[in-house]
């Protein structure tokens, strides 16, 4: 993982924690509506008017297209699901807006269906508003979009409704979107964290921390190499544990806080403690690498398309059985277990033998993650 | 400067479960004639030993006790202050290290950035001097914090060449003059030797370290940081202090030359001089800092924003024992606030702020010596 170019500089131009560069020239005053910024969204995009229909037409209909939205009444109107609901709201600020393995928009799709999926539902629908920031180039938009309408039909889920608002530019940065989902609930969904209990196994379907890294790498100008991002939906998974006939105790995905900060939460809510075990934790070597470059745990680092479940010790068999038939839960995993309540939430086992506390992160390591 | 070429089968090495049990078994088996104390005095030493759970592995007569180690703890509330003042009313832009803007002043960098000054966190000075380059109408601050180590990659931004509108506000420390204030507060008996750090000596070399052994009898140790390294160096101190031997030696021979990286002590002469500085919650310490010398006097923050440091801010919040811990007087355990009303997410000393700050790796391991001493001898002030 390279560092400087040949003549032993740090690589500029790339991303940098403070507000990416978007001069272009142009100020607020100078873009008023009526101009016609070709490739660019002007303010009048987002005027309600003819550059507004056309841009939902042309665009956010063409990919997400489905018989609901391409309605475009105000409002969404859809058959109920039979039985509980489960309804879901997510925002997106992530920058960089585009990083190797996704973009704001495969997390904008993939972060609103795994909320549903770990509330043991069967995502049906979204709806996606967005912030766009003036001088945003359309073709980004576009890209963006056609993320999202793949995410979504690899999750199954339909996105029926959106919003789309325009804002003076160095007022929002690219873009910022904000979703709701809606799912039905089936049999086999979760109990509940109350009924986390101790001798109950901690389960990963995979290698946890790639999201974070990856996006720690490019902050810090460092060339990720192979490394990407791990968004996905979780929607196979959640299908495949309801199809073992299994009902977990608890499922979750790591995303902001990651494993650790979970795992706590989890924790603290049931009242146990979890033990975790150094040496049994999937974390890929290119993660560690950055994590030990950068001084990053790769437990705090967000995962974007993993799956934690608890689960009774009997059940874990099965559950890793149906995980490790899905592609994505290849390496699912135990990583730990519940024990009675200890000095901390979750007491981590180092391989030597010596111990280290994990509690809910403090600050934030790395902002605007996703 | 010239990187150590270490790679990861070396690394792989030094953290090698069966090297450390090894190293943990040899220490078990020393006959002290009594209990012993080492100090450290770097954060990163501090980070390491509670990141791989080392103080579980040490046997009952060893202590590893933190001292002032992490240049962010003991940067004075009133030096925070001034990089504050430069962000909420200069219109420059401050940029630092993501730890530093948390530290709490009369207000925190981080409090300021959010009434709206201009403070960036930074990875290092070269992002600084980029965004000065990017932006040439604004001026641009770089709140400088770190010991030697640190001080290096500014001496080098420095001579390297840096826009007109780049200027440093330093708040350097040395660690050589600190650790020889620590000998000289140190009763008899209290301390049997030093862990050395094994950065800070990469760059200044063995030799700032000679007359403090020979004044202080106490047996020092370079050491690294990975399991292996540190286990390495105890064993090697323990040996010593059991054998009555005060001797100054490297245990990390593969990153520290005796003689130090001369290129970068060059560097820092020619860009620093030493002046009188002030450690939060120690006090005063004798050509302990470093200050831009006058032919850089036009990127020396202070001079050209013409402020100084206001003393009559606090440093130490009442019932605080920062200053205590980072002399390594008491464990964090016993200061009453710790885990209780000072936590990571509302910290009220440095030491809580930072993530290299004692109290701060202290919250991540907790193992049994947390449990004796809770239950034991904190007396609980509401």
């Amino acid at each position: 993982m390279s560092t400087t170019n040949g003549s032993g500089r740090r690589r500029t131009g790339t991303i940098r924690l403070d507000r990416p560069d978007r001069s272009d020239g142009g100020s607020a005053v100078g873009s008023t509506t009526g101009e016609r910024s070709k490739g660019l969204i002007t303010l009048a995009h987002g005027s309600g008017g003819r550059l507004t229909y056309d841009l939902v037409k042309g665009l956010f209909c063409r990919h997400f297209s489905n018989p609901a939205l391409d309605l475009l009444s105000d409002s969404a109107v859809l058959d109920s699901p039979v039985g509980s609901m489960a309804f879901t709201t997510d925002g997106f600020v992530v920058s960089p807006l585009f990083f190797p393995g996704g973009d704001i928009g495969s997390l904008a799709v993939c972060g609103t269906v795994n909320d549903l999926v770990v509330a043991g539902a069967v995502p049906l629908w979204l709806s996606a508003a967005f912030f766009l920031e003036e001088g945003l180039p359309i073709g980004e938009l576009e890209r963006i979009v056609q993320s999202m309408a793949a995410k979504a039909a690899a999750s199954g889920v339909k996105i029926v409704t959106g919003d789309t608002k325009v804002v003076d530019k160095g007022h929002g940065d690219g873009v910022f979107i904000a979703t709701a989902g809606v799912g039905r609930l089936h049999a086999s969904a979760p109990v509940g964290s109350a009924s986390v209990a101790p001798g109950d196994l901690v389960l990963v379907s995979g290698p946890i921390g790639d999201h974070g890294a990856v996006i720690a790498a490019l902050r810090a100008g460092l060339d990720p190499g192979g490394l990407t991002s791990d968004c996905a939906p979780l929607t196979p998974l959640g299908a495949a544990i309801a199809q073992a006939g299994v009902r977990p105790k608890l499922l979750r995905d790591p995303t902001r806080g990651g494993l650790a900060t979970l795992l706590a939460e989890v924790a603290k809510d049931a009242m146990v403690s979890i033990e975790l075990a150094e040496s049994q934790l999937p974390v890929r070597d290119s993660v560690r690498g950055v994590c030990d470059l950068l001084g990053l745990d790769p437990l705090y680092l967000p995962c974007e398309g993993r799956l934690v479940a608890l689960v009774e010790a009997a059940q874990v068999d099965a559950v890793l059985g149906a995980l490790r038939r899905i592609p994505d839960g290849a390496d699912a995993t135990v990583v730990g277990r519940v024990v009675d309540a200890d000095v901390g939430p979750v007491v981590l086992r180092t391989r030597y033998g010596g111990r280290r506390l994990y509690d809910t992160l403090a600050a934030e390591q790395l902002p605007r993650i996703c | 400067m010239s990187q150590p070429q270490v790679d990861d089968a070396a690394v792989g090495r030094f953290r090698e479960a069966g090297r450390v049990e090894r190293l943990v078994g040899d220490i078990a088996r020393l006959d002290p004639p009594r209990p012993m104390r080492f100090m450290h005095v770097c954060g990163t030493h501090e980070n390491a030993i509670c990141q791989f759970g080392l103080r579980d592995l040490l046997p009952p007569w060893l202590r590893l006790v933190a001292g002032p180690g992490c240049p962010v703890c003991v940067c004075p509330a009133a030096e925070i202050d001034m990089a504050v003042r430069v962000a909420s009313s200069s219109g420059a832009i401050v940029t630092t290290f993501g730890d530093v803007v948390r530290v709490p002043a009369r207000i925190s960098l981080s409090d300021c950035k959010a009434q709206g000054g201009d403070c960036r966190v930074v990875y290092g000075i070269a992002d600084a001097v980029e965004i000065a380059r990017r932006e040439p109408n604004r001026e641009v601050v770089f709140f400088a914090v770190g010991f030697e180590t640190t001080a290096c990659t500014v001496a080098a931004a420095l001579l390297d060449g840096v826009p007109a509108n780049f200027s440093i506000l330093s708040s350097h420390r040395l660690v050589p003059p600190a650790l020889a204030a620590l000998c000289s507060q140190t009763a008899a008996g209290e301390l049997d030797g030093f862990l050395l750090p094994g950065h800070v000596t990469t760059i200044i070399g063995l030799e700032p370290y000679e007359k403090l052994v020979e004044e202080s009898r106490l047996p020092m140790v370079v050491a690294g940081f990975e399991p292996v390294d540190v286990l390495l160096a105890i064993r090697r101190l323990a040996k010593l202090t059991i054998e009555e031997h005060p001797a100054l030696e490297n245990a990390y021979g593969r990153c520290v030359r005796a003689s130090g990286n001369l290129a970068a002590r060059k560097a820092l002469a020619e860009v620093f001089e030493p002046s009188n500085a002030n450690w939060r919650g120690i006090g005063a310490i004798a050509s302990s800092g470093m200050r831009l010398r006058e032919s850089y006097a036009s990127h020396d923050a202070a001079r050209r924003l013409g402020i100084e440091p206001d003393g009559s801010i606090a440093d130490i919040h009442p019932g605080c024992r920062c200053g205590e811990v980072l002399l390594g007087r008491v464990e964090p355990e016993e200061c009453p606030l710790f885990g209780r009303k000072c936590i990571p997410e509302a910290p009220i000393g440095p030491c809580m702020v930072a993530f290299e700050g004692t109290c701060h790796a202290r919250m991540r391991h907790a193992g049994r010596r947390f449990e004796s001493i809770r239950v034991d001898s904190i007396r609980v002030e509401e």
